[in-house]
């Protein structure tokens, strides 16, 4: 079938070749067989290029109708109208520029495409002509500058005075787990050294402020509340990628980074978003129909889709890269308390699964980390 | 001369075809290899595009092109497409776009176009090709082996380059892939120290820094660009060699993978993005400079004008290579350095918006009243000036570091530097092709064909790469094998079936330049001296090549290289090498 399909596109592409030589050709009789452009090229592409500047324009329009949609709708967190706007402005320029210039190229290209007997202007250089195409893209960007750095400092620096709330996310292939800092709203202290058994995300277990850590697979935020994420990976470089908060940040191994914002809308109320609404059901409306030929196949049909706040990896990092989601669920502050409050913290699981054997062995892996690099160190030496 | 004349005759088919030190036959070398490299290139992203636009669906090509092994039941397996994607990355950028453009138009164009009898040192240019061929067969060869090609994307990031527990490709795959790199880095830095060499030393009587033409300037920036970043690779490959066989920790630190903690303690992979990004940045202007200095003569000539701006452009070239070597942090913003150095980089980084807004509009106003010579050649000059601005505009968005958080490494990405680089370039290269090859080949291409293979080329390049701003701003993540893992990117199937048709075609559809190009190589029309009537020197030598390029004494220069149209002369060009007229002035700054 595939080949079939493959053989009737390239013997249409033969034709479609030759029937193009032929009109070009045609174009060419009573003209001196050469191979430099005469008037009647001239002419024939000089209409082509207005007709291509036509087509940019055509093709610009129909894909903000077709696909407009499809980008990103109301941004869920405090920095997103900043972020989306500066965005708008960004695009509204870009889009000026992009139609001016894009029209007096091609309309110059048909205007004064080349004619026998025609002569050109010497027209070499003009400091006025330059220096004010110089000055207002300066002018321009400028602008843009001063409100990109403005905005980036805005979402890239918080107060540590400010009230915020600090939570891990970690990073590994290919999946997320998240850790909340508990009462004490400090992480304890981590390493991938100290991974073992329940242990995955190698938290010191001897460190005072990690006995209160949960571990969970879900990023529960409260709406309102400035979290403060602390990225960690335990193998390759990924990136935490949140979409619908206008957020992102590499989660680089051997290293912390953190990324911090202020969730605005949860989830439930999100999922009342007008946009939203339309484009889950766009969505519904392709899984319903993919189902339906899924079950004439006699496999299972798709699950309806409902919106969720996402967390994508967007750093390529192995073979199911495209597959490293997690759930992002924004709450109110009362609902995040109570779904927190269920749940157990590092301590008490490592408790139990270790619960015949002897004391937590946690102090011990610490030790034997010490020792190995020591080793290591005066090996070298 | 009469040494020339004798090594001349002493010609043997392996002296004069295969490891010649005629820069003429150089450059022929690194087009015909650069173009075999396209195709391959070419391939590659077809395969992947099919993937993405009908996933995890069993083709018959795969299972003839990729095998049982790489594509089970025809189904393409997950790692292979990251290595396909890498390896497409990889041979686009370095092997075609760098090599493939810049090796045979800085061979071809700098002796002849300064009036100089060869390279400052044949026997180094052909190391440099031969070294780049060596390079290209490692390359190739590593498609061949069983755990798969290196698979961490072009950028080889470690840990991911550096563990073959991460993924297979990072295994042998990937020490072919440093080995075919480290190679190929020697080959440039050989190739871009002669062209500066020569551009400085042999320019013949005449020939000022000021008469360049524009072409010999850019592949001379576009050297020195090399020489400075090109070693910074070399480094930060050879530091990987050392994290991945001898146990170092320059990149790595704290890993645990399958299941066991690694030794590593101390390295940062941030490191290493630096280090790449020093040159790859710098690359993107490697890329693009040959191409635009191409297009400036191309559109000069055939608008039968001068180039507008003469010293702007130089002035721009310039200001965009000493701020190419500035920037490289912008791919960084959201990679966990500090962001202070966000907000540098943001500055640095759209201050080379200016000198590039200035060559667009010099390229403009260079058509405005012209005489408009519409060639094959042209049109893809024309066309390069219009992807350049559609696909540098929105340079402004991933260079400012807030917009970038969101569509970092989304298809947005993919939009901006396909268009800005990788079309651009390429319409530079088959600018130059279509322009220089009968002084290549002393034939000339079917124009007909050209002209199809042009407007088949626009309109599907702007169909393949449109519509991939939309998804990256719908959030959709690049070097992703399926989108299926997300209902939100079900809306997104169409258009990725719309994108790969149109891939598919102006792939196909390059045929028509390939049988164009070998069919006139034989059977072309036999060329004239000066077919396109260019000032420039390289149309006063005779068609049929000749060792040493002039037959008598080398040519002097009068005068720039645009006397186009100059009022006072019959003809509408005047070639460089004509002298002054006692009464004539010069027209220009």
């Amino acid at each position: 079938m595939t080949g079939l399909l493959v053989f009737i596109i390239l013997v249409l592409v033969g034709v479609a070749i030759w029937q193009l030589t032929k009109i070009f050709d045609l174009t060419q009789v009573g003209a001196a067989s050469s191979e430099v452009a005469n008037d009647r090229d001239n002419s024939v592409n000089g209409y082509l290029m207005f007709a291509f500047v036509g087509f940019i324009y055509v093709f610009t329009i129909y894909s903000i109708y077709a696909w407009g949609h499809l980008v990103l709708g109301t941004p869920a967190s405090e920095h997103g109208p900043d972020y989306d706007n500066l965005m708008a402005i960004s695009l509204i320029i870009i889009f000026i520029v992009q139609t001016i210039t894009q029209f007096l190229l091609h309309y110059f290209a048909f205007k004064y495409r080349g004619k026998e007997g025609q002569k050109a202007l010497y027209f070499a250089d003009n400091s006025k002509l330059e220096a004010i195409w110089t000055i207002i893209p300066v002018i321009t960007l400028a602008g843009l500058i001063l409100y990109g750095l403005y905005t980036w400092n805005n979402i890239m620096f918080y107060d540590n005075e400010e009230d915020v709330m600090y939570v891990e996310v970690y990073a590994k292939q290919f999946g997320w787990e998240i850790r909340y800092s508990g009462a004490d709203n400090t992480l304890g202290k981590a390493n991938v050294r100290y991974i073992e058994g329940v242990n995955t995300l190698g938290v010191d277990l001897a460190d005072p402020a990690a006995q209160d850590d949960k571990v969970t697979n879900e990023l529960h935020l409260p709406k309102g509340k400035k979290v403060v994420l602390k990225f960690r990976s335990q193998d390759v470089l990924h990136s935490a990628y949140m979409p619908h908060f206008r957020a992102q940040m590499n989660c680089v191994p051997g290293m912390i980074t953190q990324f911090t914002y202020v969730p605005t809308i949860t989830t439930a109320d999100m999922r009342e978003d007008e946009r939203i609404k339309e484009n889950v059901a766009r969505i519904n409306a392709i899984r319903t129909k993919k189902s339906k030929e899924l079950e004439a196949k006699g496999e299972s049909a798709l699950e309806p889709y409902t919106f969720d706040y996402l967390l994508l990896c967007n750093k390529i990092c192995g073979a199911s890269h495209y597959n490293m989601q997690a759930k992002i669920i924004v709450e109110t502050p009362e609902e995040f308390k109570a779904w927190l409050a269920e749940k157990p913290t590092l301590a008490s699981q490592w408790k139990e699964a270790n619960a015949p054997a002897e004391a937590p062995s946690a102090p011990a892996v610490m030790e034997t980390v010490v020792d190995t690099t020591k080793v290591l160190a005066q090996n070298l030496n | 001369m009469s040494a020339l004349e004798h090594g001349h005759h002493k010609q043997t088919f392996i002296t004069k075809y295969i490891f010649s030190y005629d820069h003429k036959m150089i450059a022929k070398q690194y087009l015909i290899t650069g173009l075999v490299m396209g195709i391959v290139g070419i391939l590659l992203s077809i395969l992947f595009r099919m993937q993405i636009a009908w996933p995890e669906e069993s083709f018959g090509i795969f299972k003839v092109l990729l095998g049982e092994k790489f594509a089970p039941d025809g189904v393409m397996r997950q790692d292979i497409y990251l290595a396909l994607v890498t390896i497409h990355g990889t041979i686009m950028v370095f092997f075609v776009l760098t090599a493939g453009l810049s090796g045979t138009f800085s061979n071809l164009l700098i002796p002849l176009q300064i009036g100089a009898r060869d390279m400052a040192s044949g026997f180094m240019n052909m190391l440099s090709y031969w070294l780049f061929f060596l390079s290209c067969v490692i390359m190739l060869s590593s498609l061949f082996i069983e755990s798969g090609p290196a698979s961490a994307g072009w950028t080889i990031y470690p840990p991911l380059s550096a563990l073959p527990q991460a993924i297979p490709g990072s295994g042998l795959g990937m020490t072919l892939w440093l080995v075919a790199m480290a190679i190929f880095i020697a080959s440039s830095l050989m190739g871009s120290l002669n062209y500066i060499v020569t551009v400085i030393n042999l320019r013949t009587q005449g020939m000022s820094m000021t008469r360049l033409p524009l072409t010999v300037w850019t592949l001379f920036v576009t050297a020195i660009i090399g020489v400075v970043s090109f070693p910074v690779l070399f480094s930060a490959a050879l530091l990987l060699i050392f994290d991945r066989s001898f146990g170092t920790s320059f990149y790595l630190s704290d890993i645990f993978i399958s299941g066991e903690v690694l030794h590593y303690q101390g390295g940062s992979p941030v490191l290493f993005e630096h280090l790449f990004w020093f040159l790859g940045h710098p690359e993107v202007y490697i890329v693009l400079l040959p191409a635009l200095g191409i297009t400036s003569e191309i559109i000069a000539t055939n608008s039968r004008k001068p180039i507008f701006g003469y010293r702007a452009m130089i002035a721009s070239v310039l200001a965009i290579a000493f701020l190419s070597t500035i920037v490289w942090g912008h791919h960084m913003f959201v990679s966990g350095m500090n962001p202070f150095l966000g907000s540098v980089f943001t500055f640095t980084t759209l201050l080379i918006a200016i000198p590039s807004a200035v060559k667009a509009f010099n390229y403009i106003t260079t058509l405005w009243k012209g005489n408009l010579q519409l060639n094959p050649a042209m049109l893809f000059s024309i066309g390069l000036v219009s992807t350049f601005i559609t696909g540098g505009l929105t340079g402004i968005i991933l260079g400012d570091s807030t917009l970038d958080i969101n569509v970092h490494d989304t298809y947005f990405v993919i939009a901006h530097f396909h268009l800005v680089m990788g079309i651009s370039a390429l319409y530079g290269f088959f600018a130059g092709v279509y322009h220089w090859y009968p002084k290549m080949f002393g034939r000339m291409m079917n124009k007909n064909l050209g002209y199809v293979h042009f407007w088949v080329t626009a309109v599907c390049a702007y169909g393949v790469f449109f519509p991939m701003h939309f998804l990256g701003m719908a959030g959709l993540p690049r070097r992703y094998y399926t989108n299926s893992a997300f209902p939100l990117f079900d809306e997104l199937a169409d258009v990725n079936v719309l994108i790969t048709i149109f891939a598919i075609v102006g792939s196909v559809f390059q045929i028509v330049f390939f049988w164009n190009f070998f069919y006139s190589m034989f059977y072309g029309k036999k060329a004239t001296q000066n077919p396109w009537k260019a000032n420039t020197l390289e149309w006063t030598t005779p068609v049929e090549h000749i060792h040493g390029n002039w037959p008598g004494e080398l040519p002097v220069v009068h005068r720039w290289a645009y006397d186009y149209s100059k009022p006072g002369h019959e003809d509408d060009f005047v070639p460089q090498n004509v002298p002054m007229k006692d009464d004539e002035e010069e027209l220009h700054h």
